[in-house]
């Protein structure tokens, strides 16, 4: 993004970093011996063989500012650089400056996912993706943020959705879906049990899934609702990173659910979503929610504990998975998709490293939003192919709308025959019907 | 100025002074980086911080199978002489006995020959790792002065250890003063380079335990 806008400059972009620096970057910051074995977990690194996409190099100018301001150390130099410089009438060199940023703009967007695989590998314990989400802050702040997730922030603030989609266009799915299965799409039912929220790119590319929820809802006797004033479930405030545009788009969230007094919210098939709310959320408005956070596959695993969901049949072809970074790695919801699986799957297996240590499909984070890191986008998703290869699936199944877009259009890059499918759709499939489930 | 005088002056007053450099440095160091604290979190918690951030410390000396796969020899090599290291330093008897007479506990030691051993393949491990980090595109594209100085810091009092136990230099006492004086100089850097992650890594790990197991995972 270019220094147009005035209320974008170096120094709030510093600040930013200044009141996102706390114990843990400097307990990181001060452990990294640069071993480089960051490098080795990151699919942006690994497939392109580049040691600038090193995670923790990433973090090198807000790791300057740590260390010239909160360590004693730095403080000194500082103290001893100026006053040589004043000796010899030089002005002191910025530590800092938009050039710099310029440069780590597309480090710290176009090649990190903020997946947090590099967090669980670093020898000396660096949760390194909490920090890059903390740098993006001042990225923001000092106007280096790119254009296409300023774009999808701006729209979201503005419309309510990153990609200006509207309520109408939602209402004809919701006729759609009406008419395929002659059941209700509950719309602001007040007290209703659960608040569903949907995701733009879901909605577009991916309708099956308010049609599954709809049918898996029914047979279940869930009581839901949609919100005609807050249908959006992704925060693009927080893969951008500004605190404030994040905090308005949870508000609205919680405005809607507070609104139709629902005691819990389910975030949709959609990764980043789901940390937005669950984890991020309640910081950015800086209360506690009067209601309980899930991803709809959470929600699904309860339902099959507490023996609600029927199901019978199962899919025959071979099935592996991917686990979104969202939601397994970065949420701890790892069994629970595998749990749902074993009900419908008849030939599933998992690829080698999942769950925690999966790989990233390489479009998380906004790096799908950002139309100048598509080929980064599908460099990264060379770690996902291999690994797919490697179990030979017939298909791969996963409960994200970006992951679930992104194999699509890698795997087909690379022509490779396997469709995708959405975990909540193939529980859908296999349901019995409710007539013959009560009988039961 | 003899080599005795030498040894007096680096065994009395510099090693008073390294420590407390070192002791001071280190406070400060945990200090500065602790008083930071951390925002409160509003988001309800799916699991523990204590237990996982625990866990964590103790679980990144085992690296995953795919990272030991990925990195074998940065972790073989590398525990190899961080182990070495720590083995010469508390296992050595006359070591023992300087901490003994300096901070009132002591432990049984190794047999020299054994501890000899350890020195040789530490100091082996010390320079593989240095040429590694010449040689592997990420390391030397990481590497700072900073780096190259921790590694020559860090393998000084090995290698003085090492001749002045084989009596490789001469008088004993110049040996010996430089042992000291290399430790004295490792002391002294240890809290303000990354050689303070001898500390500190202990606190990342906690804090990464803790961010992950809120969340209900182990990290």
């Amino acid at each position: 993004m270019t220094q147009g806008a005035n209320h974008f400059s170096l120094e709030r972009g510093l600040n930013a970093w200044r009141e996102e620096i706390d114990a843990p970057v400097a307990s990181f910051f001060s452990s990294c011996v640069h071993c480089g074995l960051c490098a080795q977990a990151c699919p942006f690194f690994v497939e392109t063989g580049d040691p600038k996409y090193t995670p923790i190099h990433k973090l090198e100018p807000m790791r300057l500012l740590w260390e010239q301001e909160y360590t004693v150390w730095g403080k000194l130099k500082k103290l001893i650089k100026d006053r040589i410089d004043a000796k010899l009438g030089r002005e002191s060199k910025p530590l800092i400056t938009d050039e710099m940023l310029e440069e780590w703009e597309p480090l710290l967007y176009d090649s990190c996912t903020m997946c947090g695989r590099c967090s669980m590998v670093c020898p000396v314990g660096n949760d390194i993706h909490y920090m890059i989400r903390k740098a993006r802050e001042g990225m923001v702040a000092s106007g280096h943020s790119p254009e296409g997730l300023l774009a999808a922030s701006v729209r979201a603030v503005n419309t309510g959705s990153p990609m200006g989609l509207q309520w109408k266009t939602l209402e004809v799915q919701i006729k759609h879906v009406e008419t395929a299965t002659g059941l209700e799409v509950p719309i602001d039912k007040q007290g209703a049990d659960f608040l569903v929220l949907l995701s733009s790119m879901e909605i577009i590319n991916f309708p099956e899934y308010l049609e599954a929820i709809t049918k898996i809802f029914d047979h279940a006797d869930v009581s839901w609702t949609l919100s005609k004033t807050c249908f959006e479930a992704t925060n693009a405030g927080i893969q951008i990173g500004s605190k404030d545009i994040a905090a308005t788009l949870v508000q609205r969230v919680v405005d809607a659910a507070e609104e139709l007094q629902v005691k819990n919210v389910i975030s949709p098939e959609c990764g980043h979503a789901y940390t937005a709310i669950r984890w991020e959320g309640p910081n950015a408005i800086k209360r506690a929610y009067p209601f309980k956070v899930y991803h709809i596959i959470e929600v699904l695993d309860q339902l099959r504990t507490d023996g609600r969901i029927k199901t019978e049949g199962k899919e025959m072809d071979r099935l592996s998975m991917h686990d979104p970074c969202n939601l397994a790695r970065k949420s701890g919801v790892v069994q629970q998709q595998r749990s749902l699986m074993d009900l419908v799957a008849g030939d599933f297996v998992d690829l080698q490293e999942h769950g925690e240590l999966q790989w990233c499909c390489g479009a998380g984070g906004g790096v799908s939003s950002n139309e100048r890191a598509e080929p980064l986008k599908l460099a990264a998703f060379k770690r996902k192919k291999a690994q797919i290869e490697e179990v030979e699936p017939e298909r791969m199944v996963t409960m994200c709308a970006t992951c679930r877009t992104q194999l699509e259009e890698g795997l087909e890059e690379f022509n490779m025959d396997i469709p995708v499918v959405g975990l909540t759709e193939m529980i859908a499939d296999h349901l019995v019907e409710k007539e013959k489930a009560e009988q039961s | 100025m003899t080599s005795m005088d030498f040894l007096l002056f680096i065994k009395g007053p510099m090693f008073s002074i390294a420590v407390a450099i070192f002791a001071l440095g280190i406070l400060v160091r945990l200090f500065e980086i602790l008083a930071l604290g951390r925002a409160h979190n509003y988001a309800a918690a799916r699991g523990n911080e204590i237990i996982p951030g625990l866990k964590t410390i103790y679980r990144r000396f085992n690296p995953d199978p795919g990272t030991f796969k990925r990195s074998t020899f940065d972790v073989l090599v590398g525990t190899l002489w961080h182990v070495g290291f720590v083995v010469v330093l508390l296992l050595f008897i006359p070591h023992i006995e300087l901490i003994q007479s300096t901070i009132g506990i002591g432990w049984p030691g190794l047999p020299n020959p054994v501890v000899d051993a350890v020195t040789a393949i530490t100091l082996l491990g010390l320079v593989a790792v240095l040429i590694h980090r010449f040689r592997q595109p990420v390391k030397r594209f990481l590497s700072t002065r900073e780096d190259y100085l921790i590694w020559l810091v860090t393998f000084l009092p090995v290698l003085t250890g090492y001749l002045a136990y084989h009596r490789l230099i001469n008088p004993y006492p110049l040996a010996l003063g430089l042992h000291i004086l290399s430790a004295e100089v490792f002391l002294i850097v240890l809290p303000f380079t990354k050689l303070s992650h001898i500390f500190t890594a202990f606190v990342a790990r906690y804090y990464n335990g803790a961010i992950f197991g809120r969340k209900g995972i182990q990290s």
